[in-house]
């Protein structure tokens, strides 16, 4: 090891630390600008409206009448479905691609699913109205009647609605997830699925071992998956009908945050109607916070459990003597 | 480099950058507003620049709402909107600001309906009746009335609306207001609005589109884009009982209809005009200048342009979908140029 760092070395050090700082400061202060502008442009609505903006359904430019609800309603619902949705798909590709697949498929099929990744929203968007919508109401149509009177499929096959939105959000996500998962699943150390096999596993429970052992890094995969559907914008606001209403029918046309403040921002003139807007950015700011540290809360709990000592259980002495994710 | 290369260098590019504007003593002017007549201004600017080349006229194309708060923060020159701004706009702008109508449009009602070929008949209430959700069918006896002889399916209608604030939305919620007393008292007039149910398209895009692929849709779209997109759109009562299908024609009268009552700033609202071949959907657009301009060269070189627009650049709104200005629209309109102090 070299002694202590000359004057010359120390002051460039110093200068490497403090810039690096600067960059991590920067960010953090830029988060706080982002919120603090949001609250400061927001202050007429949260004046008039108070904690009942949250509660309330109606969004009536005429009246000057705001809520935000519907919104805040359509995002988490359509956020939730499409990870229900792609969470069984993407961890299926991430496993599929780490595990079984023959190597020479494996570059090919990674590439492929990155690809969707790369793909810009609108285009999903446009993808959506011409493609997936018809596919939609074909499958309302075809639903039968039994099932279309329960509170979840109800309403008439338009085919924009709940349902499209939340399928292309599923189809946004998955390359999100299954990435990060293969990530995760790649980093298992193959002492893992050894000593799983040394006991006798089959090829699954061998899988389900790695699995096991990778879930912090999973989870956060998923987690990932929903921020990106939760702030999605374009490719929402053309399938999902644009119609603020709270219901449970996946048949319905619902309306997000991020797709409100997109379709209606330019056309506010009132100041009252633009401090409304701005403040549904501010509740989409703050439940991205809320989750994003619900989830981290997650991963720590979930991380605890991995490091405490577990029972008498080969493979999970094989693990705490490995590094966590 | 050397020092003096690295100068002259420099030098150069700084001539080349600043230098060249002044050679060709080019004025830009910035507008922004209105989507709708996006098309035809463009295509004005354009022509005109050809014979002025020293006139560069940028407009963006941000939403009347967007148009208008920009010219009461001054950041734009000009502005455009499909709506006339209301009193309280205009009491908000550091100055007056006067509005010249450029082109008129016109709102068709488009559907889907699979089987039906015929150009259906619709009447304000009918339309109104739609939009609020009392009528649910495309056979209910109020449609088939109107169109005695059209097998109508029962399906459900499906209303379309803007999902994003326009002066398309504007319009038509002035005419259902004019002749639904209950659309007014329930929805309302503004370029966005609380439709009870139905869908939201965004843009006029996508309304036609939703309109395209759902049977059974019935949306509301500019006259320019249902030709376009070869969207069937149906006919409309107008004020005079005529059933008529929009066309550039048909909203022109709209306009020649009105001049005779048409209020000195303007700001009306000829939906619904008299008249045998009015249709009862047309609208102005609006081009909004201050009166009292502080860049007064700027200010001369618009009101010429503008002078060219009333009058050359009318012939080229046939081509693009819009219908022109009326002659006794533009003899007004020209008199009252004359009130922006140059």
């Amino acid at each position: 090891m070299p002694s202590a760092p000359s004057p010359r070395r120390k002051s460039k050090d110093l200068g490497f630390r403090a810039g690096t700082g600067f960059f991590a400061a920067l960010v953090v202060l830029l988060v706080a600008g982002i919120a603090f502008v949001l609250w400061r442009e927001s202050r007429l609505s949260i004046a008039k409206f108070g904690f009942s903006f949250w509660k309330t359904k109606t969004w009536d430019p005429v009246s000057g009448d705001f809520g935000a609800l519907p919104f805040i309603w359509g995002t988490l619902y359509s956020s939730f479905i499409a990870l229900l949705i792609s969470t069984p798909v993407a961890l299926g590709i991430a496993i599929f691609l780490s595990e079984l697949s023959p190597r020479f498929l494996r570059t090919p099929l990674a590439f492929l699913t990155e690809l969707l990744a790369a793909i810009p929203s609108i285009v999903y968007g446009l993808w959506g109205v011409f493609v997936l919508v018809p596919l939609v109401r074909k499958l309302e149509v075809w639903m039968p009647e039994g099932l279309r009177k329960s509170p979840l499929f109800s309403g008439p096959p338009v085919g924009v609605g709940m349902l499209a939105a939340a399928l292309i959000l599923a189809v946004m996500v998955i390359p999100f997830t299954s990435s990060v998962a293969r990530e995760v699943l790649k980093a298992v150390p193959q002492t893992q699925r050894e000593a799983a096999y040394a006991l006798g596993a089959t090829r699954w429970e061998a899988i389900q071992v790695a699995m096991r052992y990778g879930r912090t890094g999973i989870l956060g995969a998923i987690i990932l998956g929903l921020g990106r559907a939760i702030g999605e914008t374009m490719a929402v606001t053309m399938v999902i009908g644009n119609s603020p209403t709270v219901t449970w029918s996946l048949f319905s046309p619902q309306y997000t945050m991020a797709a409100v403040i997109a379709n209606e921002f330019t056309e506010a003139a009132d100041d009252l109607y633009l401090s409304a807007l701005i403040e549904i950015g501010l509740v989409l700011f703050a439940i991205t916070l809320v989750i994003n540290a619900a989830s981290r809360f997650l991963i720590w709990s979930v991380n605890r459990e991995v490091k405490a000592p577990a029972p008498t259980n080969l493979a999970a002495a094989a693990a705490r003597e490995a590094t966590t994710l | 480099m050397t020092v003096t290369k690295k100068s002259a260098l420099v030098g150069l590019c700084a001539t080349l950058l600043f230098g060249s504007p002044m050679l060709a003593q080019n004025t830009q002017i910035n507008g922004a507003g209105a989507s709708f007549p996006f098309p035809v201004y463009t295509k004005w600017f354009s022509e005109y620049q050809k014979l002025h080349p020293n006139v560069q006229v940028n407009y963006q194309s941000i939403g009347s709402g967007g148009g208008i708060r920009q010219l009461s923060n001054e950041t734009v020159f000009f502005g455009a909107s499909d709506g006339p701004m209301t009193d309280e706009q205009l009491a908000a702008a550091p100055g007056k600001i006067l509005h010249f109508p450029t082109v008129l449009g016109g709102v068709v009602p488009s559907y889907n309906l699979p089987g039906v070929t015929a150009t259906l008949k619709f009447t304000g209430p009918v339309l109104a009746e739609i939009y609020l959700g009392t009528i649910t069918k495309w056979n209910d006896p109020q449609i088939t009335k109107l169109n005695p002889g059209v097998a109508l399916p029962a399906t459900d209608v499906t209303p379309v609306h803007r999902s994003d604030g326009s002066g398309t939305n504007y319009i038509f919620c002035d005419y259902l207001s004019k002749v639904y007393p209950e659309f007014k008292q329930k929805v309302g007039i503004s370029t966005s609005v609380n439709w009870p149910g139905g869908v939201g398209g965004k843009g006029n895009e996508g309304v036609s589109g939703l309109v395209k692929q759902t049977p059974g849709a019935i949306g509301y779209v500019e006259l320019i884009y249902a030709i376009q997109n070869n969207i069937s759109y149906g006919e409309v009562q107008n004020h005079d009982g005529k059933f008529l299908r929009a066309s550039l024609e048909t909203v022109t009268e709209a306009a020649a209809g009105a001049a005779k009552a048409m209020p000195a700033d303007f700001r009306v609202s000829i939906t619904n005009a008299p008249g045998a071949n009015a249709y009862p959907i047309s609208s102005f657009t609006w081009m909004l200048f201050y009166e009292n301009p502080k860049d007064k060269l700027r200010a001369k070189l618009m009101v010429d342009f503008f002078k060219w627009a009333l009058t050359d650049g009318q012939k080229y709104c046939a081509e693009l979908g819009y219908a022109p200005l009326p002659k006794e629209v533009v003899a007004l309109e020209e008199k009252a140029l004359a009130k922006i102090k140059l």
